[in-house]
């Protein structure tokens, strides 16, 4: 019998074997296709294909038109418009894209044969990262060095305000973080809890064919099978919904350092 | 003790974070659902604040989860 493997399915392994090439000063990189960045490409390519079709100029849309308008209200409507406020056209490509492209990665995995790119932690980090240094420099660029009074609590005696910008700073570094490690864990324990009931399944009827009471097992292994249906279910719910707080973590961010002078 | 029985202990010990994340997400639905049934018609402009608390709450019981993962499956 097979061993039971859940982490097997997030191994990294070569598609297409590419030499490496050299940069000066940061080494040699393996520019190998890899399983991540195979499917990186296809999410990529699937939402540049939407946005190719679906963005006609037709005053009655079609459904792949009406579809991209819904998402478009929807990022406008609840993410930059709700959080940013006037302010928030300029930062509505940035955040909408990064919503789809999440979400069509999370969507991917799921599928049958499917591989979860947002499940590698340098997928999310390199989405965190990118967003914080986003902030950083949309917060210098308007602001300038009044940038740092974000960390200033507002109204309080100097000697509690020390202690608090240094608690506030030390919050503020540690969102990329916290930013990268969410998406990371929630796709990672959503595809390790669907395998472990996959295995059940498998693991509960083997164990069941030795006949007499172990029988029970073929009725653990029905439940598990629904468990299956239920919590990919729920999978499908937590790929959008992770997809959508990134996107809304992201804004409130860019809230904090674009409305700076005025409070929202 | 040999290594892997510290890293099933170890494991298991990581896993009691998501207490604290049950309980914090238990609060915040309860504390919107009563909020929505006092107020309904107001109750659908927060509901972007309600997915908003319920991430940042479950992410702390998933950093639990992830360390526990990665005491388990690291290689040492």
């Amino acid at each position: 019998m097979a061993a039971i493997e859940p982490m097997e399915q997030f191994m990294v392994h070569k598609v297409v074997d590419l030499p490496a090439v050299r940069i000066p000063g940061l080494g040699a990189i393996d520019m190998s296709i890899t399983n991540t960045v195979l499917f990186l490409f296809i999410g990529a390519g699937l939402m540049s294909i939407f946005f190719l079709v679906a963005a006609k100029r037709a005053l009655v849309p079609g459904r792949l038109q009406a579809l991209a308008e819904v998402l478009y209200g929807m990022v406008d409507g609840s993410l930059t418009g709700a959080i940013i406020g006037d302010r928030s056209r300029p930062f509505l490509p940035f955040v909408f894209t990064l919503f789809l492209f999440i979400a069509i990665l999370n969507v991917i995995g799921l599928a049958p044969g499917g591989f979860t790119a947002t499940s590698q932690l340098a997928v999310t980090a390199t989405l965190a990262v990118m967003t914080f240094l986003i902030v950083i420099i949309v917060g210098f660029a308007r602001n300038g060095v009044r940038f740092f009074t974000l960390f200033w609590p507002k109204g309080v005696h100097w000697g509690m305000g020390v202690p608090l910008a240094l608690i506030e700073f030390i919050s503020f570094s540690v969102r990329p973080l916290t930013l990268a490690m969410r998406l990371f864990g929630n796709m990672l324990g959503g595809h390790v809890v669907t395998y472990m009931f996959g295995a059940f399944v498998v693991s509960m009827a083997l164990f069941a064919s030795h006949g007499g009471l172990a029988s029970l097992g073929f009725l653990g292994s029905a439940v598990s099978f629904a468990s299956i249906v239920a919590l990919l279910a729920l999978e499908f719910v937590v790929a959008f919904l992770q997809a959508f707080i990134f996107a809304a973590l992201t804004c409130v961010y860019l809230n904090e350092v674009v409305n700076l002078d005025h409070g929202h | 003790m040999d290594i892997t029985a510290a890293k099933y202990i170890g494991a298991g010990l990581a896993m009691t974070g998501l207490i604290g994340a049950g309980a914090g997400l238990g609060i915040i639905f309860g504390n919107y659902l009563q909020a929505s049934i006092r107020n309904p018609s107001a109750a659908a402009g927060e509901r972007v604040w309600l997915f908003l608390g319920m991430a940042l709450t479950e992410s702390m019981g998933i950093f639990g989860f992830v360390m526990g993962f990665i005491i388990l499956f690291v290689k040492v």
